[in-house]
């Protein structure tokens, strides 16, 4: 019963809750604000004071931060795009009954549950390694010169690694959508002429734009800051290939000890973050009322 | 044209037979409908004409042509399914479309093609609107519309009313017929409620376990069913069925009696009751009566006759309408 007191007493009940989430958020929030005002540099302690906007200056005009703004870029572009169509695929291939398909469902799963520290290490030293790695080895059976991942095509490396941990997710999610699917609206295809590709075009795909949508939504916040897999592959280089911005802001802070400059880059990248968002929700809300 | 010949057609799933050989024929332009209980194979029947299922033997024959392994769309056929399986992000012009577009057609034949057939199901006002913003009774024609633009050798109805309410099936009951009366292609029209089956068919098929029960125009069926199956399905109320004395006296196992063919009086008559539930339709009542040695026995009286629960009656079947058979259920 929704009455005045079951109402006030539901709004007590909940706000500690509330309060707290509240606090978690705005506290950090505020502290961050607050340093990206100020001169802060951990090797010069005792000289903070305030600066204006000088932090923002520094930030926003060092070449630093358009490379690693496409590089952000590029890694979400990029990771998505494999992704979603590597999802759909493996979605429609999950879909079929064939022999083992729990366990196979099971395997295609498992890169979900390793934590992106340790995925990204067995990539670097087990996999794309140029001496000890599985592809270098390979490479050089058929007789080709080894690929140097990490020195040739830094910033797709990291793509590919970070791809291969999302991919189960959006795989996950358009499995289930493919499931819902009506069986007798395929039929009716069949017997309106439709073929596969047809019948994959007109029906499968706009049944799980909505699906589509969420992975995209889901995974481009989550993309925003990968930073485990730079960390201990790459360090963000060579030179600055594989920085985006969350690595910018680390490197400002705790290479550089500028703690002013990384809450300034702080603040621009959850404006930045909150601008993507807000193209994204626009672009895609359309999507998800219907 | 629209011939369609079914040649000793079996299904099987792994080793449960569903339909053991089937022979049929339908004549061009003919309305036949598949009716038979839930689980007797009907709706498979239709899909492997379909060309949705595979045989497990036998052919079957569209047009003089062996269709038997052909894919649906090879086969000329149109269905509407019982869940009408529209596109749902697609406009009712855009589902309407699609066959034709899937069948390469250029864009005036389609949109001139999808404007009749909106015209004659009453959907011109609707072609912008989607299946979800649609009355049942509008989906339901929206599928018709797309089964009859690829003008096809003949439509196949999966129990496309049980989703209606019985107003509406009433209605798309007549519409359906309207359909076949304009178009004249053979329908092939499955359904589990025998009114449907005795409105609209030419031929009705009575299906029961997969096999074949009889064969026949719906009167045929209700005057000369071939047996107990067949004469408990087809007639609403169900024909009263007798067992043990009464039906050794006619020389039968069971003896079967119309509702509609027991006259009913409260002074004289061959079986004595006492009178149980009475239901009043206004033109019918519908009188079930306990009668002694016999059992419960359904009467169809007209709706002016009153009676009183517990009050006494006698019945009298009339004799020329008894239908008598065998011990093996079959009509003698």
């Amino acid at each position: 019963m929704a009455t005045l007191q079951t109402r006030a007493t539901a709004r007590l009940m909940m706000s500690p809750a509330v309060i707290l989430l509240f606090l978690w958020m705005i506290v950090p929030l505020v502290m961050t604000l607050y340093f990206s005002f100020l001169r802060y540099n951990l090797l010069m302690p005792g000289t903070e004071e305030f600066i204006g906007f000088l932090n923002y200056q520094y930030f926003l005009t060092d070449p630093a931060f358009f490379t690693a703004l496409g590089n952000t870029l590029m890694l979400v572009g990029g990771t998505l795009l494999i992704t979603v169509i590597g999802g759909i695929l493996l979605a429609i291939v999950l879909d079929q009954p064939f022999w083992g398909q729990g366990i196979v469902r099971l395997l295609v799963i498992a890169p979900f549950f390793v934590m992106p520290t340790v995925s990204a290490l067995v990539w670097k030293n087990m996999l794309m390694h140029p001496v000890n790695g599985l592809f270098a080895w390979i490479a050089r059976s058929f007789g080709f010169q080894p690929i140097d991942w990490f020195a040739q095509l830094p910033l797709f490396s990291i793509i590919l690694i970070v791809a291969w941990q999302w991919l189960p997710f959006a795989t996950l999610i358009l499995l289930t959508a493919l499931q819902s699917l009506d069986g007798e609206q395929i039929e009716a295809a069949e017997m309106d002429g439709a073929g596969a590709l047809s019948r994959f075009y007109y029906l499968v795909l706009p049944h799980m734009s909505r699906a589509i949508t969420v992975v995209i939504l889901i995974q481009t916040i989550f993309l925003l800051s990968v930073f485990a897999e730079i960390l201990v592959t790459t360090n963000g280089g060579p030179g600055l290939q594989t920085t985006n911005i969350t690595y910018l802001i680390y490197a400002q802070a705790l290479l550089q000890f500028d703690v002013g400059g990384a809450s300034a880059g702080g603040i621009v990248a959850v404006i930045l973050a909150n601008i993507v968002a807000f193209f994204l929700i626009r672009l895609i809300g359309k999507n998800l009322e219907r | 044209m629209g011939s369609i010949t079914l040649e000793k057609v079996s299904k099987s799933f792994g080793t449960t037979a569903v339909i053991p050989e089937i022979d049929l024929e339908i004549v061009d332009g003919e309305f036949v409908v598949f009716v038979g209980p839930s689980g007797c194979g009907k709706s498979t029947l239709l899909r492997m004409i379909a060309g949705l299922e595979d045989l497990s033997g036998g052919r079957i024959i569209i047009d003089g042509k062996d269709m038997s392994s052909e894919a649906p769309a090879k086969r000329g056929l149109s269905m509407v399914f019982q869940s009408y399986a529209l596109y749902p992000h697609m406009s009712v012009y855009g589902n309407i479309a699609f066959p034709l577009k899937m069948n390469g057609q250029d864009k005036a034949a389609i949109d001139k093609k999808v404007k009749d057939a909106a015209h004659i199901l009453n959907l011109t006002n609707y072609l912008d609107r989607r299946p979800g913003q649609l009355s049942g009774g509008q989906r339901q024609r929206v599928a018709i519309g797309r089964a009859i633009v690829r003008q096809p050798k003949a439509f196949l109805f999966d129990e496309p009313l049980s989703n209606l309410d019985a107003a509406l099936r009433g209605n798309m009951r007549l519409e359906i017929s309207d359909l076949h009366h304009q178009l004249k292609t053979t329908m092939i029209y499955v359904t589990h409620d025998q009114v449907e089956a005795m409105t609209m068919a030419d031929k009705i098929v009575v299906l029961n376990a997969g096999r074949i029960e009889q064969v026949g125009s719906p009167l045929d069926l209700y005057r000369s069913p071939r047996n107990v199956f067949v004469a408990g399905f087809i007639g609403s109320p169900r024909m009263n069925l007798i067992e043990g004395q009464e039906a050794a006296k006619h020389n039968a196992v069971t003896l079967g009696v119309r509702p509609e063919h027991v006259r009913i009086s409260k002074t004289e008559g061959a079986w004595k009751g006492t009178v149980g539930v009475t239901e009043h339709l206004g033109s019918d009542t519908f009188i079930h009566v306990q009668v002694d040695g016999i059992g419960k026995i359904t009467v169809r009286t007209d709706g002016d006759f009153s009676t009183d629960f517990g009050q006494q009656v006698f019945l009298t079947p009339e004799p020329a309408r008894l239908h008598r058979f065998d011990a093996n259920g079959q009509a003698i």
